[in-house]
């Protein structure tokens, strides 16, 4: 299945791209960010959370379809 | 005030607001937190609409390079309290409401009873220790929090704590490791966003007291200035994180918000108080071409890049004290040199800006006068 996968913020800048597609098989949220953080090992590093179809998750959720995956971190800038 | 100003004409005639709104925002109290880049649009908009009562909390002072973006200052607020010059303004622009300046830190100290006079907290601040305290005592005092925050090109809003809603915490329990999010001083921002994004604040609290759309409750808003997209996100409510709150509430003054934060105990000393220390190395950490320069102090200039590769010209037995512009870098200088084993280091709170100021003699202000004898 295709995942859409957009960064925010200083991830966006961490792996120099505000939006990929991915092919990968079902997976837990924590799996597929092993993959990212290997493919990206900046990401290891930063805190962020993710959102499947717009929707605040937890590492262990299930990505089973094709879905938009959103990388969030905080900002304090004001 | 009377609801039949017709400085509010326009929006009285809205029959979503009508009257009987124009009354609600006149009874309503407003607290904004923070009067800089996210805060003067939040300030301008809450007030030109007609809030009754609004609160500005800020220590901070104006600075020049605050201007492309924090638009209630101009020259002339160069180097006051920015709480007593944004009032200052804001009370030309309606001297029909009632504005209380707080020209201090916000604290665990002051907090609770400050947010008790008000019914609206607005987050206009600019690093994470105040967004957690502030988050904290919104859910101690049971205030709803309209939150914003910038980073480069990209913004998020959100009302938090409101009709049984997420916290911010429900969002991210936890600070980010200390220094792997830059601030504004460090990367920069375009100063269009904050205007965006505190607008959107001051649009959200309007909603709020006149009871319309607040669907941005259990949601966080991201817009991004460059590609103009925007999206928002669900977040649920998580009842351990706000009872984790609520039960460390008797301790609430006494918890160190910086330290959870990860920044270390960096020790201050105040721009008046430099001048009378005569024993310690004083080290100017900005780049060389940044003004005013503070020649009393007789300073090192070694830029915060070059400190590292610098440390062995420094006598580790001799006091030092460490500033910049606004008091930012000087406490990364600090934290560098806590690291090498520099032990009596202290930085000065507001940097050169505030040295100038507590300096009239020595103001950049003596160009004026040798201008006007030439």
């Amino acid at each position: 299945m295709e995942l859409n996968i957009k960064y925010f913020g200083m991830l966006a800048e961490a792996t120099a791209t505000h939006e990929e597609q991915m092919q990968i098989e079902t997976c837990s949220v924590a799996q597929l960010l092993e993959k990212l953080n290997h493919r990206y090992p900046k990401l290891a590093n930063m805190d962020f959370k993710v959102a499947i179809n717009q929707q605040l998750v937890r590492p262990d959720s299930i990505i089973n379809s094709e879905a938009e995956i959103a990388l969030l971190p905080p900002f304090a800038g004001g | 005030m009377n609801s039949f100003n017709p400085r509010y004409h326009r929006q009285v005639i809205l029959p979503e607001i009508g009257i009987s709104g124009q009354k609600k925002l006149d009874n309503a109290k407003v607290l904004v937190i923070g009067a800089g880049g996210l805060g003067c649009p939040i300030l301008q908009y809450l007030v030109a609409a007609g809030i009754g009562t609004i609160g500005i909390i800020d220590f901070d002072i104006v600075d020049v390079s605050n201007l492309h973006r924090q638009i209630l200052y101009g020259k002339s607020s160069l180097g006051e309290n920015k709480a007593l010059a944004a009032k200052k303004r804001l009370e030309d622009l309606n001297s029909d409401i009632t504005i209380h300046a707080y020209p201090e830190k916000l604290t665990t100290k002051n907090a609770l009873t400050l947010f008790s006079d008000y019914d609206i907290v607005v987050d206009g601040s600019d690093n994470f220790s105040t967004r957690y305290l502030v988050n904290d005592a919104c859910i101690i005092t049971n205030k709803p929090l309209v939150y914003g925050a910038i980073f480069k090109f990209e913004g998020q809003v959100a009302i938090f704590n409101y009709q049984n809603g997420p916290s911010y915490r429900c969002l991210f329990p936890e600070p980010p490791k200390e220094g792997s999010v830059p601030s504004c001083s460090e990367i920069g921002v375009l100063g269009v966003l904050p205007g965006i994004i505190g607008s959107m604040q001051a649009n959200e609290v309007l909603k709020i007291i006149l009871e319309l759309d607040t669907s941005l409750s259990r949601k966080l808003m991201t817009y991004n200035c460059l590609t103009t997209q925007s999206v928002s996100f669900n977040i649920n409510r998580v009842d351990t994180e706000i009872t984790k709150v609520l039960e460390a509430a008797p301790h609430f003054e006494n918890h160190d918000y910086d330290l959870f934060c990860g920044l270390q105990n960096i020790k201050e000393i105040s721009a008046e108080d430099a001048f009378s220390i005569k024993t310690a190395q004083f080290i100017d950490v900005r780049e060389s071409h940044e003004q005013p320069k503070i020649e009393k102090l007789n300073p090192l200039s070694i830029p915060l890049g070059q400190l590292q590769n610098e440390l062995n010209t420094l006598d580790p037995e001799k006091e030092i004290i460490v500033f910049c512009q606004s008091g930012i870098r000087s406490k990364k200088a600090i934290e560098i040199l806590l690291k090498h084993s520099f032990i009596n280091v202290s930085h000065i709170k507001g940097g050169a800006v505030a040295l100038n100021n507590a300096l009239p003699d020595f103001k950049a202000v003596d160009n004026h006068s040798s201008y006007l004898k030439n």
